[in-house]
């Protein structure tokens, strides 16, 4: 019985020289997928410096506001506060606006970016505002101060 | 003449073996050099809405005044302070236990409250907050240090089993109040 002592002759081995193209080809399918949600500023933003400062750990649950003042619009050169993608016109709108984010997000930390050159004085109407929404656990948000 | 004629058969072909090594290795470098940037920031507590909660009675010696001007002059219970002396006057302030009449009398009951005029700039009020913030860091550090010999605070932290309270921070909570701002006068 001659047919079934025959062996086959084919080759165990899995080509790999295609291997680097599945691997570039994944590393480019993610590059091009891969969307970094970028805010466009349309307000002044220089953070001030600090020492005491914490990280966020948790990116999901912060939500922004930037003050400064506006580059563009009727209110250019105005101190102006901007919440995600829009200049906020009536500051009395934000606290529905929070009181909104902070339904779908309890756990809600407000990060707030003011310029550094900015008057305290729309910060405070802001925090009023954050208070009456109840989004009371807030950020100022500064950047790392390099040791001297 | 032979020799001329002869053709070297040699292989054109360039090894891909090594081509998944380098998109590794390309891919892990750019992994490990890729940096999100971490946003940082001053972590502060709001207080609630007045209509809610009337505000508890404080008394004086317990409550450290901060106030700045437009000007970006600093006083603290009245009095002209620099930038620096801050920390070491609320440090005082909240590890005084009693001992001098004019600050608080238990760390826990001490309180600062902080406010500007609304025409201060902001980078002065990210400074005085930082020192605020930097004076109860201190605090926590030497007392870390001094009952727990843990090098700071954090490192404490750190260590501490999952189950226990945190002494450190039950015993100097940090209590920065945001005092309730005058009524906007415009500008």
């Amino acid at each position: 019985m001659a047919h079934f002592t025959k062996k086959a002759s084919t080759k165990q081995e899995i080509p790999t020289a295609s291997l680097p193209d599945i691997i570039f080809m994944l590393l480019i399918f993610f590059m091009v997928t891969t969307v970094l949600r970028e805010v466009t500023l349309l307000v002044q933003n220089a953070l001030p410096q600090a020492e005491a400062i914490e990280k966020i750990e948790q990116k999901r649950l912060v939500s922004y506001i930037y003050i400064g003042e506006a580059k563009e619009g009727d209110l250019r050169g105005e101190p102006a506060v901007q919440i995600d993608d829009a200049l906020v016109e009536d500051i009395n709108t934000i606290r529905d606006t929070m009181y909104r984010k902070l339904q779908e997000e309890p756990r809600m930390i407000v990060s707030l970016k003011v310029d550094s050159d900015s008057e305290t004085g729309l910060l405070y109407d802001v925090q009023q505002e954050l208070r009456v929404a109840q989004a009371l656990r807030i950020n100022y948000s500064t950047r790392r101060e390099l040791p001297n | 003449m032979p020799l001329l004629k002869r053709r070297t058969t040699r292989e054109a072909e360039i090894p891909t073996s090594s081509m998944a090594d380098i998109a590794f290795l390309l891919l892990i470098f750019f992994l490990v050099t890729t940096t999100i940037d971490v946003d940082t920031g001053i972590y502060m507590e709001l207080p609630p809405p007045l209509e809610d909660t009337e505000p508890p009675e404080i008394s004086d010696r317990n409550l450290l005044t901060v106030l700045v001007n437009r000007d970006g002059d600093v006083l603290v219970e009245g009095e002209f302070m620099t930038l620096g002396d801050i920390r070491q006057e609320v440090i005082r302030h909240v590890t005084n236990n009693g001992a001098d009449p004019n600050y608080a009398d238990t760390p826990s009951k001490a309180i600062v409250s902080f406010k500007t005029e609304r025409q201060a700039s902001y980078e002065m009020y990210v400074d005085v907050l930082d020192e605020l913030r930097s004076a109860y860091v201190d605090i926590r550090d030497g007392y870390a240090r001094s009952n727990f010999g843990a090098p700071d605070y954090a490192t404490y932290k750190e260590r501490l089993p999952a189950d226990q309270e945190d002494q450190v921070a039950d015993a100097f909570p940090i209590k920065i109040s945001l005092a309730e701002p005058d009524p906007g006068t415009g500008g």
